[in-house]
């Protein structure tokens, strides 16, 4: 018995094994056609503009802790690549092209990422939507520019994912976010001496909160006590006990929304009544506080949130809702659903599928996205976009 | 038994990896490859560093060890640093950093090497997975190494352009630790993990001897790291945590204890694996899981007995006939 269970296993694995490599074979076979070379790009181009199909290679965690962010900006530019489709494709020169999206897989891992890159590569891409975090962005950077391969990358905030010309990306930095907080904070709510409290195990936390302080001080306001915590941690009480001491009168956390769930309520619990201010982690904050009175009032920067009453973004909502099962589209499914639209309005500028061509027309075209209503780029690459506020009013998510 | 350099078995190791490099170099020249297999031969060869020298102590000294992606981390966070500090031509700074980052992760490696000769089994691999996380911690708040931004503009010097330095460091490594087996070192080695107490009753001086395997197998898994940090440009300290080390393990595992051509077979088939799944998509993590399964229930099956017996009786039929 127990020999015949190993040799179905192991016939299982000579089948699985044969399948992929019957079915790698197919692609080593096509890039053959193509000749090895590294500049075969161009006849790439003109055999794939002859189906009229336009290739959008991505890559990202599908699998991973950081699954979830990949599997948003997935399924996000897929409901604009279906709504493109439908509507005719777009228009580029007398040829109309639909969109198809392959997206690869890298773990959200540096190493990963380099091997998904080459593998939509082989596929013969015509543009590259990613990667979706910072880290792989980084690693792939100087491969896209060496293919001239024209790069967006939906969710990569590290300030030198896109420090390649061809490299641009639709969602904040983490020190621009950091520092439109700090002025709505004294230009706006009239708030100069602040607390923050922000994870110095994470590089976006601490990417926000560096910028952030940097901000307070230069614009003449006092952070006057600046304390760290670590990915996992649940009591917050030493940080807002000090906190408590202090003559702070207003808090930002720059953080996810399960630290600031914890946060808030530990602070509620101290008879800490001071105004709350974070950062885009914090959506979907209300869905996990016990009590809304906790965060009611924070405002915290948010460039999507599924939540706020707004025509567009009810459109999406109900798009995405109805193909995937009734989840919420989060800010990385808003990012990946702009950066296709994003690829449309550079190929209708440049009448050109062409790289080198829709990379020149980035910083002529505007794009009316999810994430900012008129969204434009400019030479470094960065998305020019108002930051939006949201605030937490009556248990509800509403733009401040 | 006098040992020579050139002996029998190291000619045939040597043409094999000779014409195993030809091969490569031909497929690459050629451009049979598709960009995505080209882009995994770097990877093969620093995974095969990686699974070899843990084979060195969980195979040989009989240790498990679970913290030997942090060897890995020091080298290439060690050799990053050089390379980005002093910006030094390639041809100096790539041997340079090759030595800095194996005698870096080989230095951190006597350091553990000393806990290692008071504990034993299990409690050893706990005292390892927690120095693998005492390294991240550090690498993670060490403002020099860029914290958990990670460390990026490391130049490249080993993608797959440099694909034949690259072989052939490999290369050498596997030939000097398959000749350290062979040695009376090797042997010292084997007799430790057969009955440490029979080995220090005859006069081996078991502590020198486990230090001086966790000395050789950091230093080489320093070189694995300072080959991965520049083919990736850029290193983030949470990649080198528990889960990189148990996959490693998992190469000697199934390699088989102690071999070293299974650990590189092993190294090359988990490396390829999920590469070659990319077309199933969605269930490719799955499948890559499934496939685990079943290469571990095959690697203690009988069928597998049977077929390494038959392989035994026919070089004996072989050699008998050579013999008459």
């Amino acid at each position: 018995m127990k020999k015949m269970i190993s040799t179905t296993l192991a016939t299982l694995t000579l089948v699985a094994a044969l399948a992929s490599c019957g079915n790698n074979a197919n692609t080593s076979g096509a890039k053959e056609s193509e000749t090895g070379s590294s500049d075969a790009k161009t006849s790439d181009v003109s055999t794939s503009s002859a189906t009229d199909v336009f290739k959008v290679g991505a890559i990202g965690p599908l699998t991973g802790p950081a699954a979830a962010y990949g599997i948003s900006v997935k399924q996000g530019a897929q409901i604009a690549i279906d709504e493109i489709n439908a509507a005719g494709g777009v228009t580029v020169g007398d040829k109309t092209y639909s969109f198809e999206m392959i997206f690869e897989d890298d773990e959200a891992t540096e190493d990963k990422a380099i091997q998904a890159y080459n593998t939509v590569m082989d596929k013969g891409i015509n543009v590259l939507m990613g990667a979706v975090t910072s880290g792989s962005s980084i690693a792939i950077a100087d491969l896209t520019k060496a293919d001239g391969i024209m790069q967006l990358t939906p969710s990569a905030s590290a300030e030198n994912a896109i420090k390649n010309d061809n490299a641009f990306r639709i969602c904040f930095s983490d020190p621009e976010q950091g520092v439109a907080m700090a002025d709505y904070m004294i230009d706006t709510l009239g708030k100069t001496k602040v607390a923050v409290i922000y994870n110095n195990a994470d590089e976006y936390s601490t990417g926000l909160g560096q910028a952030f302080e940097e901000e307070v001080a230069a614009k003449g306001g006092t952070v006057v006590t600046s304390e760290a915590f670590a990915t996992g941690d649940m009591d917050f009480s030493s940080q807002l006990t000090k906190i408590k001491g202090t003559d702070a009168e207003i808090i930002y956390i720059p953080a996810y929304y399960q630290d600031a769930t914890y946060i808030t309520k530990q602070a509620k619990e101290m008879g800490i009544t001071l105004p709350f201010i974070g950062s885009d982690g914090w959506d979907g904050v209300l869905g996990t506080v016990t009590d809304t009175t906790t965060v009611e009032g924070a405002i915290f920067s948010a460039p999507f949130s599924a939540s706020v009453e707004d025509d567009h973004v009810k459109t999406f909502v109900d798009a995405y809702k109805k193909a995937y099962s009734d989840a919420v589209p989060d800010q990385f499914a808003a990012d990946g659903y702009d950066s296709i639209y994003t690829f449309k309005a550079a190929m209708e500028k440049a009448s050109s599928i062409e790289s080198a061509d829709l990379i020149a027309a980035m910083t002529e075209i505007t794009v009316n996205g999810l994430t900012g209503d008129n969204i434009t780029f400019d030479a470094s690459g960065a998305a020019k976009k108002e930051v939006r506020y949201v605030k937490i009013t009556d248990g509800a998510y509403a733009y401040a | 038994m006098k040992r020579k350099l050139i002996s029998k078995k190291n000619i045939i190791s040597v043409a094999i990896i000779a014409v195993l490099y030809i091969l490569i170099q031909v497929l690459i020249n050629g451009g049979y490859l598709s960009r995505q297999m080209m882009s995994v031969i770097i990877p093969l060869c620093y995974n095969v560093i990686m699974a070899v020298s843990l084979s060195l102590i969980v195979g040989v000294l009989g240790e498990l060890s679970l913290g030997h992606a942090a060897f890995m981390s020091i080298g290439a966070y060690s050799s990053a640093l050089f390379t980005t500090k002093f910006e030094l031509p390639e041809f100096i700074a790539l041997p340079l950093a090759l030595i800095i980052g194996g005698l870096c992760a080989a230095a951190l490696g006597f350091i553990i090497g000393i806990p290692v000769l008071r504990l034993k089994g299990d409690y050893l691999a706990i005292v390892t997975l927690g120095f693998g996380e005492i390294i991240k911690s550090i690498f993670n708040f060490l403002p020099i190494t860029g914290g958990s931004k990670g460390l990026s503009g490391i130049p490249i010097y080993t993608s797959y352009r440099n694909f034949g330095l690259v072989f052939l460091i490999t290369a050498v490594i596997v030939l000097l630790i398959k000749n350290l087996l062979d040695s009376r070192h090797g042997r010292v080695f084997a007799a430790i993990r057969d009955n440490s107490i029979a080995a220090q009753a005859t006069g081996i001086p078991v502590g020198t001897y486990k230090t001086m395997a966790f000395v050789i197998a950091a230093f080489f898994a320093g070189i694995a790291g300072v080959l991965y940090a520049h083919n990736v440009g850029i290193l983030k300290p949470g990649n080198f945590d528990y889960n990189m080390s148990i996959e490693i393990l998992v190469m000697v595992v199934l390699g088989g204890m102690g071999s070293i051509g299974g650990s590189i077979i092993a190294a090359v088939i988990l490396t390829l694996l999920p590469e070659l799944l990319r077309s199933f998509a969605d269930y490719r993590m799955l499948l890559y899981a499934i496939v685990l399964i079943a290469l571990m229930l095959f690697n203690n099956s009988s069928l597998k007995k049977k077929l390494i017996e038959k392989r035994q009786m026919s070089r004996q039929e072989k050699s008998e006939k050579e013999g008459e």
